[in-house]
């Protein structure tokens, strides 16, 4: 591993035994986070083709020539060129500029998820976790029968109940995902609610509400967040599949399920039109999921592969 | 990248296969037709209720009609189990002769009282094709009178509302002129069903092919009737399968799996140029694309941005690119290459002159709609090639992309803004397009006309009506012609309709295929005359 | 589809129970879990149904047209409106279907004109098939490859094995199926098209059980058991292929955790052969946790195959669901996921059950 030069005195900072203060210890767990996590190959690529996704996204309309709506019906199905980099679909558009500005879809769609599910599976989680008893029995009870679902199929019949669309597939995707983090967040609330600090927290008379969101919740945090990032290629796996089933993102938004799904019939002679948004989806999710594998290293030693 | 990781599995695969099984059959058996295309939308194979276009194909091959276009001359109407008919001086009553001598796949004669029964059989199950003769003010109560056996080889019906009885022959060429063998389907009745449970999927006809299975979504297998009153067909066997994806047909034609593709894109045919062990063959149909708007919604209630939205479609554009060879432009609402049709095409793209339309009916800058579309292929594209022109004039819209089991509900609760689809007549006359495309007799939302396109669209025109009208109760026939074709002209610039294409199928068959004919309504596609 | 076999380990859940030895109070939690077993069941039954069917009653799409097709005249769909029952209130519908349900009644599909229970007699077992090689091909190739990752770890051996899980598991499937269909079908030739058998063999064996494989044994038509052998190959690799991805993986952890363990260094101190150390002691140990990783595989091919059978125009459950979703014939949408439901939670609560049974540390 090259290491960068040493710049002595904020590495120093970072490195001394005893911390000074809350914030320097805030910040040497995250630096020796960062070593740990940095040292893992195949966790820093994924870091990589994360962080590449995000900069497209947030630089698309830099990068890309087009909207990547536009039809221009005198140039379609051209083979890559220097000109066209992944050459052009059946209605003249660049598909280098259509996975660019679909970069942006495909973190809407897991950014979406990521907040509905996570504060509802915390939610649900933290409260049956803490109070226990019969209120612990029917949450438990309600994301038992969720888990139990068919997923996939549930997904399907939401959106066919909904309607086409991106935000309704996000829904579907949500209200069939949000299960696991209930019973993530509550594994760790029940440990949590019997430690010291809870304890001196209520005696010092905080409100539940208070102890529930600033002081469980917190604690949680760390392995729902895992977990949602091993999450996230499975997120963009089904809403590519409810795209290429014509159920998510709609034409002519160039979302890269849906993109495959209309290119298919030109796999024959047009090999590019669906190769490069399978290759896209592919490279993004295994991204997701080298880095969620390494964060889950650093974050969360002992749940090894869990 | 992915190939190393799944050799092992590739290759316990091909132990399995290159050492034990067999090679893999690479070609169809020679009395055997299988054909590729999209079975989807069939439903029922009861002629009484089929409307599907796949639904209509099969039946067409099982059923002999009372009338018939068949496959040696498409444009001439003959009798199909009749063999003559004579039409009173008032042009009501029409008396028919049977054919002497043909027969049921079951061997049972065909009588005149198996037509009659067929007919009646219709109008009482009322399912939705009924009103292609119900119109003629038959009902369930006065159908036994009006439809009736005068003797052991002739029947007669007669009608009491005003129409032509050329109309008339032809509408009895549709499906639901189908004749069923009465005594098979009523020793199958249920509960005085008429055979409506088990004709859905049996058959009990007279025609070239007998229904072995229908699998919804799979296949339809047909057997040769022998007995056939034009011969044997040369194929003991018809498969239709069923297989949604257009590249996956083109590769089960290319490896000499399925003999027929019906439903390749032109891009695909466009693929095959140059495989000589395949030939496409181009079947003009019927069927016309258009973009409709719905007149109540407030933008769309002046005729100045109907004439724009016509101005602001790019027909060459699409005719010359993705709908390359499988649609031609056309903008009346009778297709060409049929009697009566008018060929004017008035409009182009035409940005300027739109802009003008727009800016003269108080849209300057235009405005913002909805485009409903259907989901499939051509329509998608067809949709944002018209969504990037209708821009181009100021008209910017949203396309809702939707299944038919969506969108059809939405039109026919006239929800819709634009809308972009398409139409096929019910039978090859004018009338079936006309009393669809241009008649509304009555606008308001109680009328629920909701099976004519010109309601839907909330749009009346009086004189049109009235025309619709007076050409289908004409009796001469070079008259009758003159109105048709009046009638398109003043529809294709007063309407809210946009016809844009009609269809050409493009068929790719193995070259030694012969003799597959698909004629323009959906419901004439005949298997019988194949040989390879 | 990766996701959904991600979790639902069957691990203990929830805090150790308070110890409580008296036999009565034993006796009593067993009740409490085989009626908690059974209630959840027939929670998770009627939630399953409820959600389906109210699903189905505010879908924009009209089961009424889709009978009578969109040109039908008024008082034909009024009709058929009525005959569908849709003029009653939406519990008193619920209710009835649950009835039917109940007397093995779900209905008439309306795409193919027959009873719902007989269609998926039909197209079940063509997605059993698949599911089960699918599995298969995953487990006999998977385990291997994870306990091997596990021995070598950190060698070149594990990163490979590992890679190979992230990729299989990041690959969409339907994109891998169309491209191995252009490789493997159109420019190698090595296995047929599409579709499940060869048009000319349809119909040739009696369906029995509904799987090819058998039935065509049973009738000892080898000739169809090895055209359907062919067609099989393609899907069977490219959903096996997620299958083996998430079982190496699971093996490798389970394996880890088992060889850190002291009773390894016991064993291997005692001298034992490395190899009864590995398959013996410490895969033995990991044995249970797989079943329930692969009854949780399994669970989910059954139902996530939708995709493999739309790229392989494979006639079983999946595509039957999808098909009736786009023709709005609700009675199909719900006895398949019904069904397919029901599946599904049987092999969770099995594989659970079993796990139960064979670890004492999860009681």
């Amino acid at each position: 591993m090259a290491s960068s030069p040493p710049v002595p005195s904020w590495r120093a900072w970072l490195l001394l035994d005893v911390p000074k203060s809350s914030f320097q210890a805030r910040c040497q767990r995250a630096y020796i986070g960062w070593l740990a996590f940095s040292s893992n190959p195949l966790a820093l690529t994924g870091f990589l083709i994360i962080l590449t996704l995000v900069l497209a996204a947030i630089f698309a309309p830099l990068i890309t020539a087009s909207d990547g709506l536009a039809p221009d019906l005198r140039n379609r199905l051209l083979p890559p060129s220097g000109e066209h980099w992944f050459g052009t679909d059946q209605l003249g558009r660049d598909i280098f500029d259509r996975i660019i500005w679909g970069a942006r879809i495909t973190l809407y769609i897991v950014g979406l998820v990521a907040i509905i599910v996570v504060p509802v599976g915390l939610v649900v989680g933290v409260v049956a976790g803490y109070m226990g008893g019969i209120v612990d029995q029917v949450l438990m009870r309600i994301t038992d029968i969720f888990l139990a679902f068919p997923r996939l199929i549930l997904a399907l019949a939401f959106v066919a109940a909904l309607g086409p669309g991106i935000e309704n597939a996000v829904l579907a995707i949500a209200l069939t995902t949000w299960s696991p983090y209930a019973r993530i967040a509550r594994a760790e609330a029940l440990t949590i609610r019997r430690s010291e600090y809870i304890m001196a927290a209520r005696t010092q008379g905080a409100s539940l509400a208070r102890i529930l969101v600033s002081h469980v919740a917190p604690m949680c945090l760390a392995s729902v967040i895992v977990r949602l990032t091993l999450d996230m290629a499975g997120i963009i796996l089904t809403a590519a599949g409810l795209g290429f089933l014509g159920l998510g993102a709609q034409p002519p938004s160039p979302e890269w399920g849906a993109m495959i799904s209309t290119g298919r019939q030109f796999i024959l002679d047009q090999w590019w039109v669906p190769t490069m948004p399978g290759l896209a989806i592919l490279i993004v999710s295994l991204g997701f999921n080298l880095l969620g594998d390494g964060l889950r290293d650093v974050l969360d030693p002992r749940g090894q592969e869990r | 990248m992915g190939l190393a990781w799944k050799r092992p599995l590739i290759a316990t695969g091909l132990l399995l296969s290159l050492g034990l099984a067999p090679p893999v059959m690479a070609e169809t058996p020679p009395d055997m037709l299988v054909v590729g295309g999209r079975i989807d939308d069939i439903i029922t194979l009861d002629p009484a209720e089929v409307f599907e276009f796949n639904g209509a194909e099969v039946s067409a091959n099982i059923y002999d009609r009372i009338m018939m276009y068949e496959p040696e001359n498409l444009t001439e109407l003959v009798g199909g189990v009749v063999e003559s008919w004579e039409i009173s001086d008032d042009g009501k009553t029409i008396t028919f002769t049977m054919r002497p001598d043909l027969t049921f796949h079951s061997g049972n004669p065909v009588r005149p009282d198996d037509a009659v029964y067929s007919l009646k059989r219709v109008v009482k199950l009322n399912k939705t094709p009924s009103f292609i003769v119900t119109q003629f003010g038959w009902t369930e109560d006065n159908v036994d009178e009006l439809i009736e056996v005068v003797d052991e080889n002739r029947f007669r019906i007669t009608i009491t509302e005003d129409f032509s009885p050329g109309l008339v022959l032809n509408a009895l060429s549709a499906t639901i002129g189908s004749v069923v063998d009465e005594q098979v389907v009523e020793a199958n009745a249920v509960d005085g069903d008429m055979g409506y449970d088990w004709l859905k999927n049996h058959s009990a006809g007279s025609g070239a092919f007998e229904l072995v299975t229908w699998n919804a979504n799979e296949t339809v297998v047909m057997e040769s009737n022998p007995d056939y009153r034009h011969g044997a067909p040369a194929m003991q066997r018809v498969v239709i399968r069923h297989v949604p994806e257009p590249a996956a047909q083109r590769l089960l034609l290319e490896n000499g799996d399925i003999d027929i593709a019906r439903t390749l894109t032109p891009d695909q045919i466009a693929g095959l140029a140059g495989n000589d062990d395949i030939v496409v063959t181009d079947h003009p149909k019927a069927t016309l694309y258009y973009v409709a708007a719905n007149v109540a919604v407030e933008e769309l209630s002046d005729p100045r941005v109907w004439e724009a939205m016509k101005y602001l479609i790019d027909y060459d554009g699409m005719e010359e690119t993705f709908l390359q060879g499988q649609f031609v432009q056309h903008q009346s609402f009778w297709p060409k290459g049929t009697w009566a049709s008018a060929d004017a095409m008035p409009y182009t793209l035409d940005v300027e002159k739109a802009k003008a339309l727009l800016a003269e009916a108080g849209y300057p800058e235009g405005f913002e709609l909805q485009i409903d579309s259907l989901n499939t292929a051509p329509f998608m594209d067809m949709a944002q090639s018209v969504q990037s022109t209708l821009a181009q004039g100021g008209i910017r819209t949203e396309i809702i992309p939707q299944d038919g089991s969506a969108l059809w509900p939405k039109y026919r609760a006239r929800r819709h803004q634009l809308i972009l689809a398409r139409w096929g007549p019910d039978y090859l006359d004018p009338h079936s397009n006309a009393d669809s495309f241009a008649s509304n007799p009555d606008n308001s939302e109680e009328a629920g006309l909701t099976g004519v396109l010109a309601w839907r669209n909330a749009w009346a025109d009086d004189e049109i009506t009235e025309m619709t009208a007076a050409a289908r109760s004409e009796l001469d026939l070079e008259r009758r012609k003159e109105i048709y074709e009046e009638l398109q002209l003043l529809h294709q610039v007063r309407s809210p309709f946009a016809i844009m294409f009609q269809q050409n199928e493009q068929v790719a068959s193995r070259s030694n295929v012969e003799g597959f004919v698909s004629g323009p309504v959906f419901d004439l596609v005949y298997y019988r005359n194949v040989t390879k | 589809m990766a996701n959904a076999a991600a979790e639902l380990p069957g691990t203990p859940k929830g805090v150790p129970a308070e110890a409580a030895d008296s036999l009565a109070f034993r006796l009593w939690r067993r009740l409490r879990a085989v009626g908690g077993v059974l209630l959840s069941l027939a929670l998770t039954f009627l939630g399953l149904t409820f959600v389906t069917f109210i699903i189905g009653r505010v879908m924009p799409l009209d089961p009424v047209l889709a009978i009578v097709g969109d040109r039908a005249p008024q008082h034909v769909y009024d009709a058929v409106y009525q005959q569908l029952g849709l003029d009653q209130p939406i519990w008193v519908q619920y209710l009835r279907y649950l009835g039917g349900i109940l007397s093995g009644d779900l209905g008439t599909s309306v795409q193919t004109s027959r009873p719902v229970l007989d269609d998926l007699m039909r197209f079940f077992p063509a997605t059993i098939e698949l599911a089960t090689l699918a599995t298969l091909v995953g487990v006999v190739l998977g385990v291997p490859m994870g306990v091997l990752a596990a021995v070598h770890q950190g060698r070149l051996i594990d990163h490979c094995v590992r890679l190979v899980g992230l990729i299989g598991y990041s690959m969409p499937v339907f994109w891998l199926g169309m491209v191995a269909l252009l490789v493997f079908y159109a420019k190698l030739g090595w296995v047929p098209g599409p579709g499940r058998l060869a048009v000319f063999y349809e119909g040739m064996v009696p369906a029995v059980t509904g799987l090819l494989l058998v039935d065509s044994l049973l009738a000892g038509n080898m000739t169809v058991f090895w055209n359907a052998v062919d067609h099989l190959i393609l899907p069977v690799s490219i959903l096996g292929t997620f299958a083996l991805a998430y079982i190496a993986r699971m093996t490798r952890s389970f394996m880890l955790d088992q060889l850190r363990q002291e009773y390894i260094l016991t064993a291997r101190v005692k001298g034992l052969s490395e190899r009864a150390v590995i398959w013996r002691h410490a895969f033995g140990n990991v044995l249970v946790q797989l079943i329930t990783i692969i009854g949780l595989t399994y669970a989910s091919l059954l139902e996530g195959s939708v995709l493999t059978e739309t790229v392989f125009a494979w006639p079983g459950i999946g595509q039957y669901i999808t098909n009736a979703l786009f023709n709005s014939d609700m009675n199909a949408v719900l006895g398949g996921t019904i069904v397919v439901g029901t599946c599904f939670v049987g092999i969770n609560m099995l594989s659970d059950a079993l796990y139960r049974v064979v670890d004492p540390r999860a009681r």
